[in-house]
């Protein structure tokens, strides 16, 4: 017989631990899955300190409140399952998981979809050299195997990942010879930028990479600047000698789950691309399914925090765990804090197109 | 060029920010300066501050307030600033040098005594400083906070230093 639970959790990132626990503390019986052979999702790559409120662990670093989150998971008492790649929804309450090589089922009354993001690639002449790579594998190799991909580095993208990526890799020892930027303004915050700036390393905007060239493995970046249409400016290459050429060149929300269920989604540029269509709970247009974290729209970690934690007590109010009034008084406190998270002008545009992906029920 | 073009605060954005001491103040004695000229939703600072110096309000994007009369030096905000964009600044420390605090998350650590290239905002060299003291305690959380003794006039702009 398939085994059912009250609640089953894709992605044990900050949006599924936040939501696990809000759910558990209310009494729902919750099943936590992740494909990674421990949970955290990308909280255990990110050793700098924390930006937010103390309701968002501000001040804290990254890899401390993954730890913070699993001890409350564990405390009470949540199911996890690792090395579980869930790859399929069917009837809208039965995921289709491979665990250790084997097949199985789990029946849920209600699914949460943590899935989170894929990084977005950037295709050009030499793309494919060895020392190329994504943020995320840079970070994974310098912070969690403790390995230096390359000695002088090249990072492309000044959104928050390529800024403070550029930071770990200096803390990891390698020299950081620049981080450039395609479009005329840095994406990410200013102080993070300021971070690299102050020791030197230069944050370049309306410049992008032309090609990597080198024998074997990257040798050299050819950078050229562009115009705010992205078309080159003859007679400004310029090339580097870097062993290593790493892209933060921005995330998609991960929704392959969203998409096989049949959720509707809405192409949103400002939050990454096609987002399944949500209520203000996080429920989706399929009823018991819902979304939170980046797989609904990417924005920072405090943000998936929150998004959790509300379908969390939204979840367990609608199996009955929580009452009519207490829930909607949780329910409005974590509103307010993600009202705030996004009022400044850096969350402005993601507020606007969350309002556009509300999907109003009847 | 504005900070969101090359990542570096030039000294006329600075000014005008709230979490900027006054020429007064600074003439005072040891201070909190804090480079946070964006809004942008944190505020752990306020809470470190043992004196009531810093206030963000009445939203968490509001950019940080230093009520320079309450401040008294001690330097609590330093480690706590996620954008490590607070530094302390003390014009007063003697006839030819000023110090300045920096946070820094970088081994090897400096010593105390030793002497370093510093760094203005863009991180190009403007001089040699001396390392006066190291402060790295549990509380810190691996954000050690290093002083520096400056020549007279450069403690507003020196916010970097390499080991020689």
């Amino acid at each position: 017989m398939m085994k059912e639970v009250e609640m089953a959790i894709v992605g044990a990132g900050p949006a599924g631990l936040s939501a696990a626990i809000e759910a558990a503390k209310a009494g729902v019986h919750v099943v936590l899955i992740d494909e990674n052979k421990r949970p955290g999702g990308q909280l255990f790559k990110q050793t700098h300190k924390f930006f937010g409120t103390m309701e968002h662990y501000a001040g804290i670093r990254g890899i401390q409140i993954g730890e913070r989150l699993l001890k409350e998971t564990e405390d009470l008492g949540v199911e996890v399952l690792l090395n579980t790649t869930v790859w399929g929804i069917f009837n809208k309450d039965v995921l289709a998981f491979i665990q250790d090589e084997k097949g199985g089922q789990l029946k849920a009354k209600k699914i949460l979809l943590a899935t989170g993001a894929n990084e977005n690639p950037l295709p050009f002449p030499g793309w494919t050299l060895p020392g190329v790579m994504g943020a995320g594998a840079v970070q994974t190799l310098i912070n969690i195997q403790r390995v230096l991909p390359g000695r002088r580095a090249l990072m492309i993208g000044a959104g928050n990942v390529g800024l403070i990526v550029a930071y770990h890799l200096m803390q990891a020892g390698a020299e950081v010879i620049k981080v450039v930027e395609g479009k005329p303004t840095i994406g990410g915050w200013g102080v993070h930028a300021s971070k690299l700036t102050r020791f030197g390393v230069p944050v370049e905007t309306s410049k992008t990479i032309k090609r990597a060239e080198g024998n074997e493995k990257v040798e050299r970046a050819v950078l050229v600047k562009i115009d705010k249409d992205w078309n080159e400016i003859p007679g400004t290459e310029e090339e580097l000698n870097v062993d290593l050429i790493c892209l933060a060149v921005g995330l998609g929300p991960m929704d392959d789950l969203a998409w096989i269920a049949g959720c509707k989604f809405e192409y949103l540029e400002e939050l990454g691309g096609y987002i399944p269509k949500h209520d203000q709970y996080m429920e989706t247009s399929i009823e018991g399914i819902y979304t939170a974290g980046d797989s609904a729209g990417i924005e920072e970690a405090s943000v998936a925090i929150e998004e959790g934690r509300l379908a969390g007590v939204a979840i367990a109010h609608s199996l009955g765990y929580i009452e009519d009034r207490e829930a909607l008084k949780r329910k409005k406190e974590i509103l307010k804090r993600l009202h705030e998270l996004r009022k400044g002008p850096f969350g402005e545009a993601s507020k606007k197109a969350k309002e556009r992906l509300l999907l109003r029920r009847k | 060029m504005p900070l969101e073009r090359d990542g570096v605060i030039e000294s006329k954005e600075l000014e005008k920010s709230p979490g900027v001491p006054s020429q007064k103040r600074l003439r005072k004695g040891p201070v909190a300066v804090i480079e946070c000229i964006q809004e942008i939703p944190c505020d752990p600072c306020v809470l470190a501050c043992p004196n009531g110096a810093i206030k963000i309000t009445p939203s968490i994007n509001d950019l940080p307030l230093l009520i320079e009369g309450r401040c008294t030096g001690c330097g609590s905000c330093i480690p706590i600033c996620p954008g490590l964009a607070i530094f302390l600044v003390d014009e007063t420390f003697s006839d030819k040098e000023e110090l300045v605090s920096i946070p820094y998350e970088f081994l090897p650590l400096p010593k105390k005594g030793d002497r370093v290239e510093i760094l203005n905002r863009r991180g190009t060299p403007v001089g040699e400083g001396k390392i006066v003291r190291v402060l790295n305690p549990k509380k810190y959380d691996r954000t050690p906070v290093i002083t520096l003794a400056v020549p007279k006039g450069l403690a507003m702009e020196v916010r970097g230093f390499r080991i020689l």
